[in-house]
């Protein structure tokens, strides 16, 4: 195993080849915000928040996709950084419609953790208030577009630990969205096996569990970490 | 030391806002000793906006054209303006209407096609207010000093933001966390 040695945050890091600046970053115990990056499934690099500073990049460069060099010099908290993750959560919320007030998620909400997180008070952008839709055709479940951020983790949770790809991203741009099947009604695509995964893994109250009112919904997300481990090193039990 | 002027207004929201401010509870007595409330739905009678205020906590986002004018008001009047609560931060539920588009297809949604008995559009000129084409957060039509978000914002947090500003202070300091 070649190791390679870095310096984040003016901090001495040595973590093996292929290893993330996420990853290394962890191992020292160095906090970089995320929102897309779920424990197990491919990272997206969707959200942005985990950008960084890389010595000698004119780019910022997100941590969970960037691998490691040797003799790297990595910023994770500049101020360029802080202004940029609060802005970037800002378009978040002005992206949707998220009226965290009548949301199941409302209080447990990853999205609203990361507005605490990034010290975001308001909006400095104006809000789009699209015209979105929900889809409860599903006997168990529903999708609240109004409240997707694109993270993609229900795509990913549903193709690499379920292995039933029922969700896919569709559309470009402004008109982008979370699919069901071949643009079918949840409720209506085979493949699901109403496993609940994606419900675990949203980081809104996207996509959330009949019968929920505000603030009511809970996650398992233990179990999509249990899964995976299982699959991997052979641990079976919980 | 001087009483501050003190002032609160309910643009568009449900005075849950309100509601919250009046669970500050035995608070409200210290309130009263180090302020003059000068206008507000809960502490005055007073009809129109007072000149001078020092400190006013406005409740609801910008739906109508009194809600405008009144705002326009408050702003021109006061030296800090505080955005109170999730609708004058965000619109909040009022604001769900701008996914309609203006404020044509959201009367004939609520008068026309929702109605059961006589459907007919409101119309009373200088009566019934007319509807801004879209409910806008507080600080998308004049500057705001102070943010206190909530869906209401809990006493505390109340309590936390105005204690500051009665010593004279620094508003900002004094922002709680919104947790």
């Amino acid at each position: 195993m070649t190791v390679k040695t870095l310096k984040i945050d003016g901090k001495d890091v040595a973590i093996e080849r292929g290893a993330t600046i996420l990853q290394a970053a962890k191992e020292a115990s160095i906090p970089i915000p995320t929102l897309c990056f779920l424990e197990g499934v491919t990272p997206a690099a969707a959200c942005r928040m985990c950008l960084v500073e890389v010595e000698g990049s004119s780019k910022l460069l997100p941590a969970c996709v960037t691998e490691v060099a040797e003799g790297m010099v990595v910023q994770t908290n500049t101020p360029k950084l802080q202004e940029f993750r609060r802005m970037n959560v800002e378009l978040l919320f002005a992206e949707g419609n998220h009226v965290c007030s009548i949301c199941v998620a409302n209080g447990n909400c990853e999205l609203q953790d990361m507005a605490i997180t990034v010290g975001m008070d308001h909006s400095r952008f104006p809000y789009r208030f699209p015209d979105r839709h929900v889809d409860v055709s599903h006997e168990q479940f529903g999708i609240d577009h109004n409240r997707c951020i694109l993270c993609t983790r229900c795509v990913r949770v549903c193709d690499e630990i379920e292995g039933a790809h029922v969700w896919d991203v569709a559309q470009r741009g402004e008109h982008c969205f979370i699919v069901s099947g071949l643009h079918q009604p949840w409720g209506e695509v085979d493949a699901c096996t109403a496993c609940g995964k994606c419900v675990d893994a949203c980081p809104t109250g996207a996509i959330f569990r009949k019968g929920n009112t505000t603030g009511e919904k809970e996650r398992d997300r233990a179990k999509l970490a249990f899964l995976v481990t299982a699959r991997e090193k052979h641990q079976w039990t919980r | 030391m001087d009483k501050i002027r003190f002032a609160t207004v309910w643009l568009a929201g449900c005075s849950g806002c309100h509601m919250s401010f009046l669970d500050l509870d035995e608070w409200l007595i210290v309130l009263a000793q180090q302020a003059d409330v000068v206008y507000s739905p809960v502490g005055s009678d007073i009809k129109d906006y007072p000149e001078n205020v020092d400190v006013c906590l406005v409740e609801g986002g910008v739906a109508n054209e009194d809600n405008l004018e009144l705002l326009l008001n408050v702003r021109k009047r006061t030296k800090t303006l505080i955005s109170f609560g999730d609708c004058a931060v965000t619109a909040n539920v009022p604001g769900m209407r701008n996914m309609l588009g203006g404020a044509e297809p959201v009367l004939k949604r609520g008068y026309l096609e929702l109605a059961e008995h006589s459907p007919q559009l409101p119309h009373a000129p200088g009566i019934v207010p007319e509807l801004l084409a879209q409910v806008l957060p507080v600080h998308q039509i004049v500057p705001v000093d102070i943010y206190m978000p909530g869906c209401p914002p809990p006493a505390d947090r109340i309590r936390a933001t105005l204690e500051p500003l009665l010593r004279g202070g620094n508003a900002r300091h004094g922002r709680p966390r919104h947790d």
